[in-house]
C-alpha cells in the first residue's frame, strides 16, 4: 500500500476479533489532514477499537493502515509521540494535582522548559489558581479540559478524541467544541467519537459503525439526502401515547420523541401517511420536516438492531 | 546514549508520580508502617510444635555392634532421622551450620570400651536450637532414648552396667541459641514474613490500580515503555522495603536482644535480593490480575503457603517431603535460612550460597513471566 501523504489517517480492512468475537469487521477510513471527523455508532459497535487500532494500542487481527504516515502494525512507537489519544473514561491520575499530572505527561515525552511549559498550559487552560487541587476534586467539564490540555500539550498533529463530552453539562459542552475548533484551526487533525447529534453537526464528516462495519460515511448533508427517509411530526397535547400505537405499523421505521414533538421516520412518504390516518389525526398537529441526523441515526441503529455491547 | 538517558527519565517520571501517589494514599502508608509493629508484637509469642524425623547427622569413629543399635534405636525413636553418615567433624559440623541438619550426634574413638569398662562415655547430641521448637521434644528424649537402648543390649556378662544411674552420659549442646529463646527464631523470621506481605501485595495493588481507574491506557498511549513502567513504579517499593527492614532490625537488637552474629552487609545483600523477588512476583500478579480485589487475593494465595511452609511457623525439617518440596520453591524459605544463618549462627556466604541462588533463580523465572505479561498493547 502506497502512503498518502495528504491522509492523516488511511487504514483499509481493519479487523480486530477478541475469542470469538468480531469487535471491528473489516474497516476502512481515509481521512485528510486538517479536518474534524465524527464517530458516530450504538454502544459496542467498535469505535473505541477502531481508534485503538489506529493509535497502535491494539494490533489488528487483520488489515493494514498508515497514521500520519506511519505503519500502525510496526511503528507505533512514532504514532504515540505524533499523536495525542484521550481515553474513553479519559481519567487522568485523581490522587496527583492538576499540576502534577502535565508535570508529568511533560516529563514522559521530555519537553524542554518543562516548568514553562506546564506554566503556559496552565494558563490557556484558566486553571493557574487551582493547579494545586486533587484533578479528581474536578468536576466532569474541568477534568475532559485538563485531559485535553494534557493531550494536546507535546503538540501532536493528530488528536482521537473517545467520547470526550460524555457526562458533561450543555454549556461545557459548547466550550469543549470551541476548543477541538480552534485546534482545528491551528491544523490539527480531530477525530471525535460521540453519541451527540448536535456533535456530529459541527464535524465536517461522519463516519457511523453498527456490529463493526461501516455503515455510512460522508458530510451530515449527505447522510440526510443520501437516507431516503421522510420524517413527519406531530405535536400537540394527545402526543404522548402515540408512539406506541405507531410503533411497528407498516410503513413506520422508527417512531421517537423530540422533545414535546413526536418524530415519524419511514422510507415512504404514501405509507407512512398511511399509518399516521390508521391512528387517527385527532389531538395532534401533523406535519412533514426534513429528517434530522437523529432520525437517521435511530433508523440507521434500528436497522442494525440497537445495543451492539456484549453483556457476556 | 541518547536512548539511554531518554528511558532514564521516563522512568524517573513514572518514579516521581509513583512517590507522590504512594504519599497521598494515607492507609496503604500507614499500613506499611504499622504492619511491621503490629506483627512484632504478635509474634512475641512462640509456637510449639513436636516435629518428628529431623535430619541428624552422625559423626561416628567407632562402628561395633553396641554403637548400631544406639543409633537404631534413635532412629526409631522416630525423632531422629538418620540422614547422613561421617567420621569427619568437620563436615558434620558444616551440615549443621547449613540447616541441612538439625542435629549432629557424635560418638567418639573408644566409646564401647569405655562403656564396657563402665566409665560412662559421653553420647555428644549437638543441636541446631537456632528454631528451639524444632529440637526441644527430640532432645528431650534423647537420654531415654539411649538409656533404654543400652538396657536391652547389655545383657550377660554386661549386665551389670545396664542398672546404673545410666551407662552412658548424654551431653547435648544446643548450639547457635543455647537458651532456646523463641523470639531469637521468630523475629528474624517476620523480617521475612513482613517483607513477602507488604511488598508483593502493594506492588500488586499499585499496577491494578492503573488497570482499574482505565489510567493504564493513558500510559500506554504515552511513550513510556513496559519495562520503564515497571521499574519506575516497583522503585518507591524497595524504599517501603527499606524503612520496613530498618524497624525489625532495630527492634530485633534493642527490644528482643537478639545476637547479630554474623555480617551485616552480608544480610543486606540477602535482603536486597529478595526486595526484588517479592516486588517481581507483585508485578507478576498484577499482569494476571483483573481488578485490585483479585490482587489481594492472589497475594494472600502466595502468602499463606510462605507463612506455613517456609519453616516460619513450623520446623521445615519437620515437615512431609512434600510440604518440603513446596517449601523450596517459596523465596521465603530461602530468605530464612539466610536470616537466620548469618544473624544466629553467623554464617558466611560459602554457607548462604545455595539459599541465594535459590532467590536468584526465583527472581528470573517470575520476571520473565512478568515481562511476557505485561503487554505494550490493549489485548
Ligand atoms: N478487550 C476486549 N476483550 C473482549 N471484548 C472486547 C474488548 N474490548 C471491546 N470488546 C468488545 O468489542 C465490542 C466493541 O467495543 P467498543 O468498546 O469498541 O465499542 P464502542 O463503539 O466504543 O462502544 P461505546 O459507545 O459503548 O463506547 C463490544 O462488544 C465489546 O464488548
Ligand atoms: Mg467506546
Amino acid at each position: 500500500m502506497t502512503a498518502r501523504p495528504d491522509l492523516a489517517i488511511d487504514v483499509r480492512g481493519l479487523v480486530k476479533r477478541f475469542d470469538d468475537k468480531t469487535a471491528v469487521d473489516g474497516v476502512d477510513i481515509q481521512m485528510p489532514r486538517g479536518q474534524v471527523w465524527g464517530f458516530l455508532g450504538p454502544n459496542g459497535s467498535g469505535k473505541t477499537t477502531t481508534i485503538r487500532m489506529i493509535c497502535g494500542l491494539l494490533r489488528p487481527s487483520a488489515g493494514e493502515g498508515r497514521c500520519l504516515g506511519f505503519d500502525i502494525l510496526k511503528e507505533s512507537a512514532r504514532i504515540k509521540l505524533a499523536t495525542g489519544y484521550m481515553t474513553q473514561k479519559s481519567s487522568f491520575w485523581g490522587d496527583l494535582t492538576i499540576r502534577e499530572n502535565l508535570e508529568f505527561v511533560a516529563r514522559l515525552y521530555q519537553m524542554p522548559r518543562l516548568r514553562r511549559r506546564v506554566d503556559e498550559t496552565l494558563e490557556t487552560l484558566g486553571l493557574s489558581h487551582r493547579q494545586h487541587q486533587l484533578a479528581g476534586a474536578l468536576s466532569g467539564g474541568w477534568k475532559q479540559r485538563l485531559a485535553l490540555a494534557a493531550v494536546t500539550m507535546h503538540e501532536p498533529k493528530l488528536l482521537l478524541l473517545d467520547e470526550p463530552t460524555a457526562g458533561v453539562d450543555p454549556q461545557a459542552r459548547r466550550d469543549f467544541w470551541d476548543e477541538i475548533h480552534r485546534l482545528s484551526a491551528a491544523g490539527l487533525t480531530v477525530l471525535v467519537s460521540t453519541h451527540y447529534m448536535d456533535e456530529a453537526e459541527r464535524c465536517d464528516r461522519i463516519v457511523y459503525l453498527a456490529h463493526g462495519r461501516l455503515v455510512t460515511e460522508g458530510p451530515v448533508a449527505e447522510i440526510i439526502a443520501g437516507s431516503g427517509l421522510v420524517t413527519f411530526r406531530a405535536r400537540g397535547a394527545g402526543v404522548r401515547d402515540l408512539a406506541e400505537r405507531l410503533r411497528g405499523a407498516p410503513g413506520v421505521e422508527h417512531a421517537a420523541y423530540f422533545g414535546a414533538a413526536l418524530h415519524v421516520s419511514g422510507p415512504e412518504r404514501s405509507a407512512l401517511e398511511q399509518a399516521i390516518d390508521g391512528i387517527g389525526r385527532d389531538g395532534a398537529v401533523w406535519e412533514e420536516v426534513e429528517p434530522s441526523l437523529e432520525d437517521v441515526f435511530i433508523t440507521l441503529m434500528a436497522r442494525s438492531g440497537g445495543d451492539q455491547r456484549d453483556h457476556g | 546514549m541518547n536512548a539511554v538517558t531518554a528511558s532514564l527519565s521516563r522512568i524517573l517520571a513514572v518514579f516521581m508520580k509513583e512517590l507522590i501517589q504512594m504519599r497521598r494514599d494515607r492507609m496503604t502508608f500507614a499500613m506499611m508502617l504499622a504492619i511491621p509493629v503490629l506483627q512484632l508484637v504478635l509474634f512475641g509469642y512462640a509456637i510449639n510444635t513436636d516435629p518428628k524425623d529431623l535430619p541428624t547427622a552422625v559423626h561416628v569413629e567407632e562402628r561395633t555392634p553396641i554403637v548400631r543399635s544406639l543409633l537404631t534405636a534413635l532412629e526409631t525413636s522416630g525423632y531422629y532421622d538418620l540422614v547422613f553418615e561421617t567420621d569427619d567433624p568437620r563436615e558434620s559440623a558444616a551440615l549443621l551450620a547449613r540447616g541441612e541438619v538439625s542435629f549432629v550426634v557424635s560418638i567418639p574413638a573408644g566409646f564401647t570400651e569405655d562403656l564396657v569398662r563402665g566409665e560412662r562415655p559421653q553420647f555428644l547430641i549437638e543441636a541446631d536450637a537456632s528454631d528451639p521448637s524444632a529440637s526441644s521434644n527430640a532432645v528431650a528424649r534423647a537420654e531415654e532414648i539411649v538409656n533404654r537402648a543400652l538396657r536391652h543390649d547389655l545383657k550377660g556378662a554386661l549386665a551389670h552396667l545396664a542398672p546404673s544411674a545410666g551407662p552412658v552420659e548424654v551431653v547435648v549442646h544446643a548450639r547457635y541459641n543455647p537458651e532456646a529463646i523463641t523470639q531469637y527464631n521468630i523475629v528474624p523470621g517476620l523480617l521475612g514474613v513482613i517483607l513477602t506481605m507488604t511488598l508483593v501485595m502493594i506492588t500488586g495493588i499499585a499496577m491494578t490500580r492503573e488497570a482499574e481507574r482505565g489510567t493504564m491506557e493513558n500510559l500506554l498511549a504515552m511513550p513510556a515503555r513496559p519495562l520503564e513502567v515497571m521499574i519506575g513504579k516497583i522503585a518507591p517499593y524497595i524504599g517501603v522495603g527499606a524503612v520496613q527492614t530498618t524497624i525489625i532490625l532495630l527492634a530485633a537488637r534493642y527490644l528482643f536482644d537478639v545476637p547479630f552474629a554474623g555480617a551485616l552487609w552480608l544480610l543486606l545483600c540477602g535482603v536486597v535480593l529478595f526486595l526484588v523477588a517479592n516486588l517481581a512476583l507483585g508485578f507478576t500478579f498484577s499482569t494476571i490480575a483483573k481488578s485490585q480485589m483479585q490482587a489481594m487475593q492472589l497475594t494472600f494465595f502466595f502468602f499463606l503457603p510462605s507463612i506455613l511452609l517456609s519453616g516460619f511457623m513450623f520446623p521445615y525439617r519437620g515437615m512431609p517431603a512434600w510440604a518440603q518440596v513446596i517449601g523450596e520453591a517459596l523465596p521465603l524459605t530461602h530468605f530464612l535460612r539466610i536470616v537466620r544463618g548469618v544473624m544466629l549462627k553467623g554464617a558466611g556466604y560459602a554457607d548462604m550460597q545455595g539459599a541465594f541462588l535459590a532467590i536468584g533463580l526465583f527472581i528470573l523465572a517470575v520476571g520473565t513471566i512478568a515481562m511476557l505479561r505485561y503487554k505494550r498493547t490493549l489485548d
